[in-house]
């Protein structure tokens, strides 16, 4: 057991979860701040079936599963934000009808591969590979790169889409980075955490820190070190524990919302 | 040429028409109001204005070099999401995007403008608090202190005296004074009669198409201006 674990630590699998781990929590938890506040928070969800349909569907027609999930997870993202922006209720219904027929598609398509559904539902941060690591940090430098580049904008369009536009800014620019920036995130993660469990990446941290702090720079903040945190955290644990790494950021990521929940209550109950 | 001309001005929802045959100009330092009932358009020509709402027929040009960016305005109600993260601060230097290019961070410039109308509007000892969190009346001196904050040319307000007390309407007036006193050009739409006449150079009355437009002393001879104002 213990030559397992020095194993596990010292070794590159360790390192390579580590890496695409802490990534993709930042990436996640700064897109889900936006998405959060715009109510869009359901998307995330819904890209993950869409990414675990089109893995299938690439697998079992004998595709690059990236090259083929990628820009078809990028259009239902664009698709999705432009129906959301439009109409709430449509928005929340294609969503629903999108998961659900994904999920079916996905469940097809695999059935007679040797894709491991498992794996792709739950995610298992140790099968991480060599090319992961690498395509994750590709990723993440251009997300965090336009995030930081366009951080105002981002702001603004989240406040304030009106007023952006009225003051000659393109919110629909912004939204389809922000959407094609989600795509890109939940495609890649969902291989780390699984299809069921990215959307818990992109929600709680951001629901945390908004309990915790009052302006959207220390939202921000606070929700990438929550998220990495907690992934840190769950990393160690669930290896200890032998049990499904996912599921531990989920739970103490649960823990962590309800903490911050009662610091909120609390704070209110004492002004 | 005046700073705005708008010829034979007609906007629509789809394709239902809520305003039509609108022609009027506004020249550098003029404060026009808009009144008129509602539901007769008021609103809807703001969006135009700025930019919002795409044109049905006739035109709206800008003079004297004016570019829509040098446009601002307080939209009529802030119907803001509940427990929004963003402080005071955040709100009013995003008054400052409109004047930037690609790159969006804030400089020392916009900083000390944001914070030079904090301080005029009064809320500078807010900046750090949350916006959500803040009165009606407050919630609009920070979105005026945004809107001022690009250093606008042109100001467009919309019913800005809507939901505040009697002493937040006052103070509101003040400002609107020094705005006008600064040379700034003003289009505020009210249900304000006495404001509108106390401040406005010039009167637009409308009715889904214009009942007046011209000078207000010749508005409070009108026949239309008469039987607004009830005399
Ligand atoms: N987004 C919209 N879509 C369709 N109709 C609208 C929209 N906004 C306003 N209207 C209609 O246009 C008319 C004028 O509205 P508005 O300009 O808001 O009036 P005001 O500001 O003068 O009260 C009203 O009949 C209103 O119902
Ligand atoms: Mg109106």
């Amino acid at each position: 057991m213990l030559d397992y674990l020095k194993i596990l630590f010292t070794g590159s699998i360790f390192a390579n979860a580590l890496i695409v781990g802490v990534l993709l929590s930042v990436c996640a938890s700064l897109l889900g701040v936006s998405l959060v506040l715009k109510k869009y928070a359901m998307i995330g969800d819904g890209l993950s079936h869409v990414s675990f349909a089109a893995m299938a569907v690439a697998v079992a027609t004998g595709q690059s599963p990236l090259a083929f999930s990628l820009p078809l997870v990028m259009l239902t993202a664009f698709l999705l934000l432009r129906l959301s922006e439009k109409s709430r209720v449509k928005g929340d219904a294609a969503i629903a009808v999108v998961s659900t027929a994904a999920l079916a598609v996905g469940a097809i398509a695999a059935r007679g591969t040797n894709i491991d559904i498992e794996s792709y539902l739950f995610g298992s941060v140790v099968a991480v590979t060599r090319q992961d690591v690498i395509l994750t940090v590709a990723v993440a430098a251009v997300t965090l790169l336009l995030y930081v580049l366009f951080y105002n904008r981002i702001f603004a369009v989240t406040f304030d889409e009106t007023y952006l536009a009225a003051g000659g800014g393109h919110p629909a620019v912004y939204n389809a980075v922000i959407a094609i920036l989600t795509a890109v995130t939940v495609v890649v993660g969902m291989r780390l955490v699984g299809a069921l469990l990215i959307s818990a990446l992109i929600l709680f941290p951001p629901l945390s820190a908004m309990r915790l702090f009052k302006s959207f720079r220390g939202v921000v903040t606070a929700a990438a070190v929550l998220s990495v945190f907690s992934f840190l955290t769950a990393l160690v644990v669930s290896l200890f524990l032998d049990v499904s790494t996912s599921a531990c950021i989920v739970l103490l990521d649960l823990l962590i919302f309800g903490g911050a929940a009662l610091f909120r209550t609390l704070q209110k109950g004492g002004a | 040429m005046a700073l705005l001309t708008c010829e034979n001005l007609c906007l629509a929802y789809d394709k239902k028409v809520v305003l039509s045959g609108l022609s009027f100009t506004v020249e550098r330092g003029n404060c026009l109001c808009v009144v008129g009932e509602n539901g007769s358009g008021k609103s809807t020509l703001m969006k135009a204005l700025l930019g919002l709402l795409p044109v049905a027929g006739g035109t709206i040009s800008f003079g004297e070099g004016l570019s829509r960016k040098e446009i601002a305005y307080l939209p009529q109600q802030s119907v803001f999401q509940e427990n929004f993260p963003a402080s005071v601060r955040e709100v009013v230097l995003s008054g400052r995007l409109s004047r930037k290019g690609f790159l969006s961070f804030y400089n020392r410039e916009d900083r000390q403008t944001a914070e030079r109308y904090m301080e005029k509007l009064g809320i500078l000892s807010l900046e750090d608090s949350s916006f959500q969190t803040l009165s009606g009346g407050q919630r609009q001196r920070v979105l005026l202190a945004r809107a001022l904050s690009s250093e606008p040319e042109l100001l467009l307000i919309d019913e800005p005296t809507t939901g505040l007390d009697p002493v937040m309407t006052g103070d509101f007036y003040d400002l609107l004074e020094e705005i006008v006193s600064l040379g700034k050009t003003v289009i505020m739409v009210t249900h304000d009669t006495a404001a509108a006449l106390r401040y406005a150079t010039h009167i637009l009355h409308l009715h889904n198409r214009p009942l007046f437009f011209g000078s207000s002393e010749a508005y409070q001879n009108s026949a239309v201006g008469r039987k607004y104002l009830g005399k």
